[in-house]
């Protein structure tokens, strides 16, 4: 893979949800300074979009998100849908629909009844409901569920009333709380999809938190990454992988070898006395000192030609893929992918290969 | 302050709901505050002004001092009793495999439901001076059952399943495998109980002792039947300066005295020793029929909830057969006169109470739940306070209260005397705490998302109380509404203050009876007040029961 990563092509599109500087504070202990949850974040999001706030846990994105629902009210700052200002607003009055964690369906009402909630509350007329309710169970597929106790589904099923109750209102906003972590590897991925085919095909702007990124990858039109209260970066899914904006983003997505290099030129760096190839060129003058990704995948090993010696210090089969660290001298320890090792064979610790990269990454000065 | 006022902002972002914030939170003020304050302030007053001459009289006059001495006497020995008593049970019949555990749970706890100094009738009929076992027995003609004794032996029958229920809980709550490891590891049974099973019960054997001491100091009825002239307690002592000799300042420093060890106790309870609980009473009792209690031991302990459970039979029964005696002592022929007078004479009295207590019972019921909703869910400045002065109840002797209730509520700007008002707001501020107890125990347990996920959904917070949160504590909502029935047709020491010609209550007729020596005529009211509370109690069970069917079968979270 040499070629460049290109960005999707970008279709313009309104902004329908708009944070300007929001902040939120939380009283600190016993007097203690007050603990910044969310640090002044600035975020907008077109309409139709899927975005998902993901970061390790106590980055804010849980809060960002209550924010955006008005569970909590926002120290300073604002939140605005399309031209509505709604930070004042009380939750049942923002036109949002959020799927917990817990799902939090209501335990003392049916399946039809979950999702006539909304419906209800907006005082929809009868004949109007029934149809919008059987429409979105049918769209989930728990129009035979309909009278059953909540405690009766499986946690899957469960997992559709929370997210049938949200989509029959037409929500302005989707907002998602985790909502898949609860449930098993295979069904994961399964919801992962359906939510992602539903969502596209209802093209409502939403939003959605997870702290797993194959997820966020999985999902979204646009990753935002958070860490201590505030965006790292925001990019397409491809450009946060392959062009991390710091090195916070490259260790938390995927796996990262962090190189230390200098500027030959604008397309090669000097690492340890080998002239390696960029993935795009940098405009930073010769001999500056950059810090550069490579993704254990990128990074091949051959048994001779061209590249670093370097020596097989460990060795993992996974199955599907085979792990390995390598020591190469002035560099250090590299991790090191390489697929289909049942086919190909393994590298045996200990034994001498040569190391080769693929186009690297440079991280932007400033940050590194 | 800047925090403060982000929290009414964030909270006016549901007008309804601040609405109701600030109207119960003034309500608590006019009914529960400032009552007690207009007690303490009455207290202090002289006829020249304010000063510490009501006090002084405290240490001068010896009746007073007796008085005080002996309520705190009576409610120490009623706790030890209570507390021994209700330990046994509640250690036979959660941890071990006696037979008919249900119906000896049922007959323990049944004193509850009754008035609270049926005991004392009981008592009179058994050991008065025309006592079955006295009397017609012994032979005894001198033998005199009022003073020390007869108050300790009614009120422990009136409060031990009180610490029964409390103890339950707590040893219910130790986790039986703890008892399996302490074998494992080689102790003996004995070795097991008094090293593991006691000292993990002793906060929950301390807290159940404070609290009888708190009932039994504010206990009216018992000591006013049985305590007699020779041995003066404050409660009754309280009430006599204010109707016996109109001195209502001096009522009201009796009271305030009252009010010191019932505040100090209540508070050990709730900031001490509650914190220090090491297991927490989920209501979900984990069986268990333990091996680490010996056979002999079972049966010991098995012996002396069957003779609690005896002496509940046989004061109930001599309710009902005195009920239906012509004259007890003399003439033990079978009549119905006793019930024709509650009938005939009394119906008004009888009418008056279930007003009461139909008014009372879902007002307390819903406030309970609706406090509960507030203090655990949403935040606001005064939300402490709140909680504080809605459970200050719970600790304040109904003397205390009522003698609170005469001072605030017969003049400008709030007249309620003689009233049915009155009898109604007392009583739901007097035992709405219970409801507001069990209500923010079962809303702590479920997520609190799911209310999240109603508002989100469209619910304004009224809504949201009405259509999901009341539905999934419709247990605690039902103990609430069950405790609210019975304490307002049982209640008596506030309500004695309260009652006029208008509005009369069945327990103070039962109390006049008894004054007036008819034993018959409080035992027939006694019988028809519970059976009313017996009725009325099904009758809850089977409103609230259908409605919560669906919330019982599904579990939270």
């Amino acid at each position: 893979m040499t070629k460049d990563v290109d960005p999707r092509p970008v279709t313009p599109r309104t902004i329908d949800l708009r944070l300007v500087s929001l902040r939120k504070e939380f009283p600190g202990h016993d007097g203690g300074p007050p603990v910044v949850a969310v640090d002044d974040v600035e975020l907008e999001i077109g309409k139709g979009a899927m975005v998902t706030l993901l970061g390790p846990s106590g980055c804010g994105k849980t809060t960002l998100l209550r924010m955006i629902a008005g569970f909590e009210e926002p120290t300073s700052g604002e939140v605005w849908f399309g031209d509505r200002r709604v930070d004042r607003l009380a939750p049942n009055a923002r036109d949002t629909a959020m799927v917990f964690q817990s799902y939090a369906i209501f335990p003392h009402l049916n399946v039809y009844e979950n999702v006539a909630f909304g419906l209800r509350m907006q005082r929809v007329d009868k004949s109007t409901l029934e149809r919008r309710v059987s429409e979105v169970l049918d769209l989930v597929g728990l129009t035979q569920m309909a009278g059953r106790a909540p405690s009766q589904l499986s946690g899957g099923q469960q997992q559709r009333v929370a997210l049938a109750r949200c989509i029959v209102l037409e929500p302005h906003v989707l907002l998602f709380d985790e909502p898949l972590s609860n449930l098993d590897a295979k069904l994961r991925e399964q919801m992962r999809v359906e939510i992602r085919e539903l969502q596209q095909r209802l093209g409502i702007t939403s939003v959605y938190v997870t702290h797993d990124q194959v997820e966020a990858m999985a999902l979204s039109d646009v990753v935002v990454v958070m860490n201590r209260g505030a965006i790292e970066q925001v990019a397409h899914p491809r450009d946060i992988y392959a062009r991390p904006a710091n090195r916070f983003v490259a260790d938390f997505i995927g796996k990262a070898n962090f190189l230390v290099g200098a500027v030959v030129d604008d397309r090669h760096v000097d690492v340890a006395g080998q002239v390696l190839t960029l993935g795009s060129p940098t405009s930073e003058p010769v001999g500056t000192e950059l810090t550069l990704v490579a993704r254990p995948e990128s990074i091949a090993l051959t048994r001779d030609g061209d590249g670093v010696p370097g020596t097989v210090t460990r060795a993992t089969f996974l199955g599907d893929h085979a792990e390995y660290l390598v020591a190469v001298p002035d560099v250090g320890d590299l991790q090191v992918d390489s697929s289909n090792p049942a086919e190909t064979g393994m590298w045996q610790v200990g034994e001498a290969v040569k190391v080769r990269t693929g186009p690297l990454h440079a991280l932007p000065v400033s940050t590194s | 302050m800047r925090r403060a006022l982000r929290e009414i902002r964030f909270l006016a972002r549901d007008p309804l709901l601040l609405g109701l914030v600030v109207v119960i939170m003034a309500a608590l003020l006019v009914f529960v505050v400032y009552p007690l304050v207009l007690v303490l302030l009455q207290s202090f007053r002289t006829p020249d002004g304010l000063g510490l001459d009501n006090y002084a009289l405290m240490a001068e006059r010896r009746l007073y001092r007796n008085a005080l001495r002996n309520s705190l006497l009576v409610g120490t020995v009623v706790g030890v009793c209570s507390v021994a008593i209700g330990y046994a049970a509640a250690f036979v019949l959660t941890r071990t495999d006696a037979p008919l555990k249900r119906f000896f749970h049922n007959l323990t706890i049944l004193p509850i439901v009754s008035p609270p100094f049926s005991g004392a009738i009981s008592i009179l009929f058994l050991f008065g001076f025309n006592g079955i076992i006295t009397r017609q027995v012994l032979g005894l003609d001198d033998f005199s059952i009022y003073g020390f004794g007869g108050v300790v032996a009614s009120q422990v029958f009136t409060f031990t399943p009180i610490a029964y229920l409390a103890l339950r809980g707590v040893l219910a709550g130790i986790n039986p495998t703890l008892e399996d490891a302490a074998m494992n590891v080689g102790a003996s049974r004995a070795q097991v109980f008094w090293r593991v099973v006691f000292p993990l019960s002793l906060p929950g054997v301390a807290s159940a002792f404070l609290v009888v001491l708190i009932e039994s100091m504010a206990d009216f009825g018992n000591p006013l039947v049985l305590a007699g002239a020779s041995f003066p307690m404050l409660a009754p002592q309280a009430f006599l300066e204010i109707t016996g000799s109109f001195n209502l300042a001096r009522g009201a420093m009796l009271a305030a005295v009252l009010l010191v060890p019932s505040l100090t106790a209540f508070a050990i309870q709730r900031y001490y020793i509650n914190k220090r609980q090491y297991v927490t009473v989920t209501g979900k009792p984990t069986a268990s029929t333990s091996k680490a209690v010996s056979p002999t031991a079972t049966w010991v302990l098995f012996g002396v909830v069957t003779l609690f459970g005896l002496v509940v039979v046989a004061f109930y029964g001599v309710i009902v057969l005195g009920a239906v005696t012509a004259v007890w002592g003399f003439d033990y022929t079978f009549t119905l006169r006793h019930f024709r007078y509650v009938f005939e004479v009394g119906w008004d009295t009888v009418k008056d109470t279930i007003i009461v207590a139909v008014v009372t019972t879902p007002i307390s019921g819903l406030l309970g739940m609706v406090i509960a909703f507030i203090v655990v869910r949403r935040s606001f400045p005064g939300k402490g306070a709140m909680e504080f002065m809605s459970i200050l109840n719970f600790a304040v002797p109904g003397t205390v209260a009522g003698i609170g209730y005469i001072l605030a509520f017969n003049n400008p700007p709030f007249i309620l005397t003689g009233t049915l008002a009155i009898l109604v707001l007392n009583f739901v501020f007097r035992y709405v705490p219970v409801g507001i107890q069990s209500g923010i125990a079962v809303l702590r347990q479920i997520d609190p998302s799911i209310e999240e996920a109603a508002q989100n959904l469209g619910a304004d917070g009224i809504t949201t109380f009405r259509k999901v949160t009341l539905p999934l504590i419709t247990p605690a909502f039902f103990s609430g509404l069950v405790f609210g029935f019975v304490r307002a047709m049982t209640a008596i020491s506030a309500a004695i203050f309260l009652v006029s010609a208008d509005w009369n209550l069945m327990t103070v007729q039962i109390l006049n009876q008894v004054g007036s020596g008819r034993l018959g005529v409080a035992a027939a009211f006694s019988v028809v007040l519970l059976l009313i509370v017996m009725a009325a109690m099904a009758v809850i069970t089977l409103l609230v029961g259908r409605t919560s069917e669906t919330a019982s079968t599904v579990r939270f979270g």
